[in-house]
């Protein structure tokens, strides 16, 4: 019997994609990110969480609500939107610009604690520090992320990690939230295997 | 996105939602310590005006100055211009300095659209002649959905000089773009024949300003322009202020949620009093605020990215 030629050639390769961090995972790193940040910060006094757009902000509020969860106390969360700050702004069509949300008692002389589903580059942690400065002066800054992939282009790092990846290039690491995307997951596609 | 904002029709709802949305957020940086975006660090905006302007070339510059971009006012008065130079060459000068985005005001209608084939750069018209004054109608529904909530659905009474008025043009196609009913109101030597169908189709004309007051939610006034005026459109400005003006009286016959509005200059006691113009409905000053947020949101979304 005879099949289409392109059934006997081997197939096409298929990215390949790997869960790196099912749902229960997530929940447990974004535990011990807050157990981290309470041990770290002395109980988080003074401490304001910033998330950045779009996962870093849901990021955040978890984190506070774990916080309060463990501790009973209460967090300032807010959202921190660097479109404006990018340093590739003129390489996309116009990006449209989101909501940046303070908390009420505002960041000077607080530690600010950034939040950031993916940390890679480094170019939009580098973003949200200058727009940290046009908002206000923190007493310090700190950075927590989900996932940190590796491959900084710019002296920055994390000083709160969910989980390091490593990873290649032409890889790439998605987290959804259920917040955003319906379900929690981190998920790294292949170029080839 | 769109390259040139050259007329309120150039917006489609979800564009023109975009801007102000964009110009909420830009808003926000107003009320900072530190006034100032990076965003069109580098690029440079002209301001080109041909007309005597105030608040408008005030608010583009604070709007670019706000967004770091560097900007270049040009008025007619004191140029090559008295000169005779002509309106291309002056755009082809500016083009060879490098203009990213060319804000023109012109005396003549249709001007910036000429200007756009011109220049590489973005042109925003900031008023043409009697034609259009798009950031104005962007303004004005900005400071409709602050005030009030939506546009949609809203009803807004354009009342005046209408013939002469590029800000009532403007107003009437973005906002029946944005779901709100205008209707035109004013002496019938003011409003021309068929704008209503040749405009928007839904757009109402009266000449009765008293049996339109009690059912809109925004009534805007316009000035009544001496400087267009070659006739004499209505028979005294007395009259004109007993029949189209809004006073006291008028405005208590509002719906209580009703606010009035006037794009500026007003000619107090004309087509406005100063008891309706600096009372809690009269959202004028609010209007120049809003201004600049607008213009901000508007320069930024034509030239923050690489839309060429």
């Amino acid at each position: 019997m005879a099949y289409p030629p392109a059934a006997r050639s081997s197939p096409p390769r298929q990215p390949s994609v790997k869960v790196i961090l099912a749902s229960a995972d997530v929940q447990r790193v974004v535990d011990r990110i807050a157990h981290q940040i309470l041990e770290k910060t002395q109980g988080a006094a003074d401490t304001v969480l910033l998330g950045i757009p779009t996962r870093g902000a849901p990021l955040a509020r978890r984190l506070a609500s774990r916080i309060s969860a463990f501790e009973d106390i209460a967090v300032p969360v807010g959202v921190l939107d660097i479109t404006l700050y990018r340093d590739d702004l003129r390489r996309h069509a116009t990006r449209a610009i989101g909501p940046t949300e303070l908390p009420s008692g505002g960041i000077d002389g607080k530690r600010v604690v950034l939040v950031d589903d993916v940390l890679f580059s480094g170019r939009t942690v580098r973003a949200a520090l200058d727009a940290l400065n046009d908002v206000g002066r923190p007493a310090s800054v700190q950075l927590a992320v989900l996932v940190d992939r590796g491959h900084r282009e710019l002296p920055i790092r994390a000083d709160y990690v969910g989980k390091n990846i490593p990873t290649s290039l032409a890889e790439s690491v998605k987290v959804t939230l259920a917040e955003t995307d319906g379900a929690d997951e981190v998920k790294l596609y292949g170029g080839t295997p | 996105m769109i390259r040139h904002l050259l007329s309120g029709a150039d917006l489609d709802a979800d564009t023109a939602t975009e801007i102000l949305d964009t110009a909420a957020e830009m808003a926000t940086v107003a009320g900072r310590e530190i006034k100032k975006l990076p965003a069109l660090r580098g690029r440079t905006v002209v301001n080109l005006f041909y007309e005597d302007s105030t608040r408008t070339r005030i608010s583009f510059e604070a709007a670019a100055k706000r967004l770091s971009a560097d900007v270049i006012n040009f008025s007619a008065k004191g140029s090559s211009v008295t000169k005779g130079e002509s309106l291309k060459d002056t755009a082809l000068t500016l083009q060879a300095m490098g203009a990213d985005a060319v804000v023109v005001r012109h005396p003549a209608s249709g001007a910036p659209h000429r200007l756009a084939n011109w220049v590489d750069g973005s042109v925003v018209n900031a008023g043409d002649g009697t034609h259009e004054h798009p950031t104005q109608a962007l303004l004005d529904a900005y400071t409709m959905r602050a005030r009030l909530g939506r546009l949609a659905g809203l009803s807004v009474a354009v009342v005046g000089d209408v013939l002469h008025s590029r800000v009532a043009r403007s107003n009437v196609l973005l906002l029946s773009t944005l779901g709100a009913k205008v209707t035109l109101v004013g002496p019938p030597t003011l409003i021309p024949v068929d704008i209503a169908a040749a405009l928007a189709p839904g757009t109402d004309v009266s000449y009765d300003l008293d049996s339109v007051l009690p059912n809109v939610d925004v009534v805007m006034m316009l000035r009544v322009q001496r400087e267009r005026m070659s006739d004499s459109y209505f028979p005294s400005a007395r009259e004109y202020a007993r029949r189209y003006g809004l006073d006291g009286p008028r405005m208590r016959r509002l719906p209580e949620h009703a606010i009035v509005m006037h794009p500026g200059p007003m000619n107090r006691g004309m087509e406005i009093t100063p008891e309706v113009a600096d009372s809690p409905r009269s959202t004028i000053v609010e209007q120049v605020t809003n201004g600049v947020s607008v213009r901000m949101a508007v320069l930024y979304l034509l030239l923050g990215g690489n839309n060429r």
